[in-house]
């Protein structure tokens, strides 16, 4: 064991008693040149951490299988294998998310594309009357265009008012289609829930473990894996409190500018 | 002008390729990712490709590498259209040759500038 762990809380009180006691027996064994003392109280010492380690490992088991069962990953019996796991169930509703999110963003952009020649014809129709409007105030307009002229602008205000009725309707349609935001914002915070339910559970099992590999002197070499970031890591959720990352468009063409681009 | 969108949401292509036609390019195509981008690429003589970075299957750094290695495809202007922010993504993006880099959210004002002087370059 490291001289690192030696201040790692979580050895039973008894057990640390009793590693402390025997090894000054031990000493005092070696010293006074009893060897088969010594080796009896070697084996007592292996006894002593074998039975904390047998008890740690049940307590780890017993916990992983808790853990499993809260969460329902392993069904037992009928009922339990109807209903859905709480993971797979999570990953549908991030999925019902994902689907809601797309549904959400095609029906708008149904509206908006449907909605924009409604806009053009207005506009280009109200152009080409003004012209003509303006004609009639200087007076440079014939009879029969000017009759032409009022029949026209008694089309566009029927084609008005049912253009801008259906402008009216694609708007409030558009306005209806943000729903998803409250039903998709309710799902993500009862994922977000379960999400930090696992984690406190998996630490507490990580803190079990950790006894286990201090009765057994195990020392883990974790290595540090780094992101690639060829691959791309998606959106940056704190950007302002990174120096690494840009904070904007403004940023990415003052860094590049700094490039010589 | 034949112009080549590149993303996996297909939300997002249908944005870029709304906002493309309001900027008078209308003969625009989509891909899903860079595998499928490329033999389109290939064989279909695009004037501009527009890209996502982060892409299931072939990502968009590849694609920029892939057309810059490419003896047929080497001259395409490519505007890359992307939630990547890290400073050395786009430094590395620059160093791989990409002629202009949006960060998304984006605004169509920006597109537009980002589009404009990229042709004014070439042109």
């Amino acid at each position: 064991m490291s001289d690192s762990q030696n201040n790692q809380p979580g050895l039973d009180p008894e057990v640390t008693e009793k590693l402390e006691q025997q090894t000054s027996e031990l000493a005092e064994s070696v010293n006074a040149g009893d060897y088969t003392r010594a080796m009896s109280i070697i084996n007592e010492l292996s006894d002593v951490r074998d039975q904390s380690l047998y008890r740690e490992v049940g307590q780890l088991t017993r916990s992983l299988h808790e853990a499993i069962r809260n969460f329902q990953i392993d069904p037992r019996n009928a009922e339990q294998k109807e209903a859905l796991s709480k993971m797979s169930d999570a990953s549908d509703r991030l999925n019902y998310v994902v689907e809601m999110t797309n549904q959400a963003a095609n029906r708008t952009m149904d509206l908006v594309e449907e909605s924009m020649p409604l806009a053009h014809t207005m506009r280009d129709e109200a152009i080409e009357l003004r012209d003509e409007w303006q004609r009639l105030r200087r007076r440079e307009m014939a009879p029969a265009e000017f009759r032409e002229l009022y029949g026209r602008i008694d089309r566009f205000f029927v084609s008005l008012t049912a253009d801008s009725d259906a402008l009216y309707h694609s708007l409030s349609e558009i306005l209806l289609a943000q729903d998803f935001q409250d039903l998709t914002g309710q799902v993500i915070q009862k994922v977000t829930g379960l999400v930090k339910e696992v984690e406190e559970n998996l630490l507490s099992l990580v803190v079990m473990a950790s006894h286990v590999d201090q009765l057994t002197g195990t020392i883990h070499e974790i290595e540090e894996k780094e992101e690639s970031a060829e691959k791309g890591v998606g959106p940056q959720v704190k950007a302002d409190e990174r120096d690494d990352v840009v904070s904007g468009q403004d940023d990415v063409d003052d860094l590049l500018s700094s490039l010589g681009f | 002008m034949k112009i080549l969108i590149v993303d996996d949401f297909s939300t997002m292509r249908r944005i870029i390729k709304n906002l493309l036609r309001d900027l008078g390019f209308t003969n625009t195509d989509e891909a899903d990712d860079g595998n499928t981008a490329l033999p389109m690429l290939k064989s279909g003589k695009y004037d501009f490709l527009v890209t996502d970075w982060n892409m299931p299957g072939m990502s968009g750094f590849d694609l920029l590498k892939a057309v810059r290695a490419d003896e047929q495809l080497k001259d395409l202007p490519i505007l890359m259209v992307t939630a990547e922010a890290k400073r050395d993504q786009i430094i590395a993006a620059a160093q791989a040759g990409v002629n202009g880099y949006v960060v998304k959210p984006f605004t169509a004002a920006t597109l537009k500038e980002k589009i404009e002087k990229i042709f004014e370059r070439i042109h």
